[in-house]
């Protein structure tokens, strides 16, 4: 966790403005902080002073039959879900609730404190990413304020819009440290009428993941598909493929025994979790519980979905000692907990990542592991001196956020 | 022509000579035009409403010669402006006249396809269609698909964010990307994503895709598959005016329906393609509305039932739904040949392309009636409304004294007419030099000043494609220490180029 500092609550974009200018005239930095789910998020960097989003309240705009919804920065994701619910829709790239992987080392953060400008500032990805993608396929439109004290908007509440550069990705993924998100606008999407889960036990790890990537290839419009090592979840004692099938109740039985048929091998056991498992199960690994229960330091790993397992192998040989990891994205994403270590073996990881493409985060360490290695993937030369011009296109004093990201900026 | 671009700077015009011999030593001869006629071929793309003769156009093979040419162009500080197949709608890739012409025509290859991480590497000038007719065999394609898929180049769509009749469900480029090979101004190589998802950093694959060329020169793109799905089938639905039109394609989202497909036109153009060749279109209906249901047959065939009953509720006064493909076909025949059609109703038309939030349709066609009415013209409008997007064409007559400013006021009218509504200057063609000058509709000088920031970050002289997308240059440095108040800039009325 960071340690305390001064919070200044934002009421409004004027607000913003004073307290970014104010900073700057005193070469201060700041945090920006929602609901605090995700500040234990990024590289160790203490800030001069936080500024809450939390009274950034309001839904302003919801049209459910245009599939739009704008809402101030501090809004909870609770309280979006649950609205999009009464009209049977939802946000589909299915942001994870970061209270259970913090909650377990610290004690600190609470469930359901996301705000959906946190959502937004970390490009929120859950299992769907494969199907309906992530935050940033679904921000439409925002304002802010930038680390240089001004107002911006970017984008709009229609769903196709290519007038001028779409500052909407930039934000997303960006932790706060190019603006103080303000207000944002989504693509929200129906919920389905009905999922299930098909479980395929029998296969070992490597098999379990080809098998994954066989169902991506097939047109049962998988919509998530998860690899889960004997005892990740579902209390399972051996390893098992979970594919998630969504849609009109008829269809996805259709879809689930096609899936069977065209799966089907002499040693593979399927068995069908119904919708109220199968939701149980997503929110699950949507928020890494298998790797969040354990005491350890935990790497996301995103890689091509056929490289998975050998990013995996090389890491376990490397000598790393793994408590939990687990797979989702039919391979392509790794959650990976390991025994505590100060350097949280970022070498190795990286190194075993970097052999296949791709990037590791270390999501949760301690401040101290934070300090000491780049939480996020280092960049090369040239990708490093353009991304620092991109950040000071917008903070050019190094306002927000500072060190959060990459300790240049 | 009212169009104002940055007067060719004599510093470079005078140094054509030297630019000549030093590309000459990086390109092979046929890959270098210096002489005029065959520049000609290059003087505009698909908005030929302005032209220029580029000052040399070079069509470099490899990233080597594109790395070099940046470098050089850098060195000698000359502008460079990129082009993929020439397909822009709004003079994305119009050459300057003291501006190198970078042609990525020659990076026609699919280097790779991997079926198993469900992608394909390509180079810039694939063409759109060429990559889901490699994949087509194995049962995958590549989603977005513009109108004008099978000439335009996957470069130019990264450029334009291209978007396509199936976006609602699929997406556009921006959704359907994993890499990018980038050639910034100076000739760094940066490699952007790859075969997994989602960045380690900033989101620059989705900074650059729509950034119009201003940005840097794709050398490469992976592109993310998708299964075919099994079955698709269509639905034609008529309505007796254009508003029971819009609450019918409401009424569909509300119910929980994404169908691959969900387009409308009105009376004028329903006419223009029945005359243009007949396809059973209704000529009694104001407004038509095509829908198409794609996935597996059981769920195609239920998500059918679920949209008739929702036309019926709402009152359409022709419900067809297809039963074979030769069907379905036949009811996207008129609306693919809509453009071709209004081309015979009128001697020339401006397409335009607005977004505007879809329950404003009935205020927006009102509206675009009353200012078409106002300059003595006509407009047709074909629509995807299932996401919004406008297409006015606007009917006019080139020969006839005055029409053509006519049409481009017009054009802008209706444009602003769309920004007042809530909507957006341009869904999916770009603003490039044909919409540059209405960006002050929609963003205020602050907006567009960060904007420019962002492209200083990438392009510090300003030297590639400017003159498009923002419709005032500014120094970087300039920019750089603008101190802003009050959501006011210091000199709002710089003057322009």
């Amino acid at each position: 966790m960071r340690s305390a500092c001064a919070t200044l609550e934002i009421r409004d974009e004027a607000d913003a403005v004073d307290a970014i200018c104010a900073a700057k005239a005193k070469g201060d930095c700041c945090a920006i902080v929602g609901g605090g789910s995700k500040s234990g998020l990024g590289r160790f960097a203490p800030q001069a002073q936080a500024l809450s989003t939390a009274a950034l309240t309001g839904v302003t705009l919801y049209e459910p039959d245009e599939l739009v919804l704008s809402a101030r920065a501090g809004v909870p994701l609770s309280e979006i879900e649950a609205l999009l619910d009464q009209q049977g829709q939802q946000l589909a790239f299915e942001p994870m609730d970061y209270g259970r992987l913090f909650g377990a080392e610290t004690g600190g953060a609470t469930i359901g404190g996301a705000t959906i400008g946190g959502a937004i500032a970390v490009n929120a990805a859950g299992p769907r990413r494969i199907k309906a993608g992530a935050a940033r396929d679904h921000l439409l439109g925002f304002r802010c304020v930038t680390g240089r004290g001004e107002q911006v908007k970017s984008g709009g509440r229609v769903m196709k819009n290519v007038t001028g550069y779409d500052l909407s990705k930039l934000v997303c993924g960006s932790y706060g440290t190019l603006a103080l998100l303000t207000e944002l606008t989504l693509k929200v999407l129906p919920k389905p009428q009905t999922e299930c889960t098909l479980l395929a036990i029998g296969a070992d790890e490597a098999e379990s993941l080809a098998l994954l990537r066989r169902a991506t290839a097939t047109p049962c419009e998988p919509s998530a598909l998860a690899m889960l090592p004997a005892g990740a979840a579902l209390a399972l004692d051996a390893d098992a493929a979970a594919i998630r099938l969504e849609g009109p109740a008829i269809s996805v039985t259709a879809r689930r025994d096609d899936l069977v048929a065209r799966l089907a091998s002499g040693r593979l056991r399927f068995e069908a979790l119904d919708a109220r498992d199968s939701k149980t199960l997503w929110r699950g690994l949507r928020d890494a519980a298998p790797v969040a229960a354990k005491v350890g330091q935990i790497w996301r790993i995103s890689v091509a979905p056929s490289e998975g397992f050998a990013v995996v192998e090389r890491i376990r040989r490397a000598g790393a000692p793994m408590l939990a990891h687990f797979y989702d994205w039919a391979g392509g994403l790794i959650w990976l907990c390991l025994e505590t270590a100060p350097d949280a073996y970022a070498a190795v990881v990286r190194s075993a990542v970097d052999a296949s493409g791709g990037h590791a985060t270390l999501i949760r360490a301690s401040a101290e592991a934070r300090a000491r290695v780049d939480v996020f993937h280092p960049q090369p030369a040239a990708l490093a001196a353009l991304t620092r011009r991109v950040k000071e296109s917008f903070d050019p004093a190094h306002i927000l956020e500072r060190g959060r990201m990459r300790a240049e900026f | 022509m009212t169009l104002l671009m940055p007067k060719p700077e004599p510093a470079i015009m005078s140094r054509r000579n030297e630019l000549i011999a030093r590309l000459a030593a990086i390109l092979p001869r046929e890959s270098l035009i210096v002489d005029e006629v065959a520049r000609r071929a290059y003087e505009c793309d698909a908005f030929t409403m302005y032209r220029a003769l580029p000052l040399l156009v070079a069509l470099p093979e490899s990233v080597e010669q594109v790395r070099a040419i940046m470098a050089l162009a850098a060195e000698m500080n000359v502008k460079v402006v990129p082009r993929g197949a020439g397909t822009s709608l709004s003079g994305g890739s119009m050459p300057l006249e003291d501006g190198i012409l970078l042609g990525m025509s020659k990076f026609n290859r699919i280097l790779e396809i991997d079926y198993e991480n469900r992608c394909a590497r390509v180079q810039p000038g694939v063409q759109n269609l060429a990559i889901s007719k490699a994949v087509e065999a194995q049962g995958f394609y590549y989603a977005p698909d513009p109108s004008s898929q099978i000439a335009c180049s996957i470069g130019g769509n990264v450029a334009e964010n291209s978007g396509g009749v199936h976006c609602l469900k699929y997406g556009l480029t921006t959704n359907n990307i994993l890499g990018l090979d980038v050639v910034l101004m100076g000739g760094d190589l940066i490699r952007l994503g790859g075969k997994h998802l989602d960045s380690e950093g900033y989101d620059l694959i989705g900074l650059m895709t729509g950034s119009e060329g201003l940005l840097g020169v794709v050398t490469e793109v992976t592109v993310r598959l998708l299964q075919k799905p099994p079955v698709a089938r269509g639905l034609l639905l008529g309505f007796a005016s254009v508003a029971a039109g819009a609450r019918c394609v409401g009424a569909i989202i509300a119910r929980g329906v994404i169908p691959a497909g969900l387009e409308m036109m009105d009376k004028a153009t329903i006419h223009a393609v029945e005359r243009f060749q007949p396809c059973g279109y209704p000529l009694d209906a104001e407004a038509l509305v095509i829908v198409e249901l794609d996935g597996p047959q059981a769920e195609v065939d239920h998500l059918v039932g679920v949209v008739q009953d929702i036309a019926r509720e709402e009152g359409a006064t022709t419900i067809r739904a297809s039963t074979s493909e030769a069907e379905r076909l036949q009811f996207w025949a008129g609306r693919k040949n809509a453009f071709p059609a209004v081309s015979c109703i009128a001697p020339d038309y401006l397409c335009m392309d607005g977004t505007i939030p879809r329950a404003r349709l009935p205020e927006a066609l009102a509206g675009m009636d009353r200012l078409a009415k106002a300059q003595g013209l006509g407009v047709a409008n074909v629509f995807h409304a299932g996401d919004g997007n406008l297409h006015p064409l606007i009917l006019y007559d080139a020969s006839k004294e005055g029409d053509i400013e006519r049409a481009e006021k017009l054009g802008f009218d209706i444009l602003r007419l769309c920004v007042s509504l809530g909507g957006v200057l341009t869904g999916e063609h770009g603003v490039g030099v044909e919409k540059r000058d209405l960006m002050g509709e929609m963003f205020t000088e602050v907006d567009l000043a960060q904007q420019m920031r962002l492209k200083c970050a990438f392009d510090p002289e300003g030297r590639l494609n400017p003159g498009k997308v923002f419709p005032t240059l500014h120094r970087c440095a300039e920019l750089g220490m603008m101190h802003v108040s009050g959501g006011k800039m210091p000199f709002p009325n710089l003057p322009r180029f």
